[in-house]
């Protein structure tokens, strides 16, 4: 099961330039909020993508489910 | 019906209602949290929306995963788009972008529309029942 801290160097990894805060009570389900400026232009969905493809394959499974949240730096 | 077939149902749909929502359950009746709330929003906008409850047969779900490269459900559509699930419809709800977003009657005039004033309301899909 990934620690919050794993979620948070994975997603900061995936995505150059970002900062994001993961919180979780039971390491399966976690809440997530990314500031990126590489989600600058993009639609929501687009930048959720950006985040979900990092955990492609993994989520239903060890992770249960990600609550997303996504800014763009102002 | 093969799973072609629904898949093709499925973009069908897509295509030929302004919104539509994938989701599990009905509107009346929604078989989740998540179909729940988003529902409730949209019948907060006024917006017409179709609706298809993806539970009858696990392929709709599948074949619309496929289509729009989104895992979760529900999903809302516009004009083609995916707009998002829960979480993102939330945001755009709470921020004020989702009236504009769905071009709703209740954040994008003046004034409520009278009735009868906008669109008609979206037929709700019938994949469900074409199924079989």
């Amino acid at each position: 099961m990934p620690s919050a801290h794993e979620v948070k160097s994975r997603i900061e990894a995936g995505i150059p330039g970002a900062a994001a805060e993961v919180q979780t009570h039971d390491e399966v389900h976690f809440d997530v909020v990314v500031r990126a400026s590489a989600f600058e232009g993009l639609t929501r969905v687009k930048q959720h993508r950006l985040v979900m493809d990092i955990f492609t394959g993994e989520l239903g499974g060890a992770i249960h489910a990600l609550a997303l949240k996504t800014e763009v730096p102002t | 019906m093969s799973d072609n077939e629904i898949r093709s149902l499925i973009t069908q749909a897509i295509e030929e209602n302004d919104t539509i929502l994938f989701m599990k359950g009905s509107p009346d009746a929604p078989a989740c949290g998540f179909s729940a709330r988003t529902v409730a929003m949209l019948q907060q906008l006024e917006t017409p929306f179709a609706a298809v409850d993806i539970l009858p047969d696990p392929r709709i779900r599948q074949e619309l995963s496929a289509i729009s490269n989104w895992p979760t459900i529900p999903q809302l559509f516009h004009g083609g788009e995916l707009i998002g699930g829960c979480d993102i419809v939330t945001e755009m709800y709470e921020n004020g972008e989702l009236g504009d977003a769905l071009g709703a009657p209740a954040q994008s005039g003046p004034a409520t529309a009278p009735a009868g004033a906008g669109p008609a309301p979206a037929a709700p899909m019938g994949i469900e029942n074409r199924l079989g």
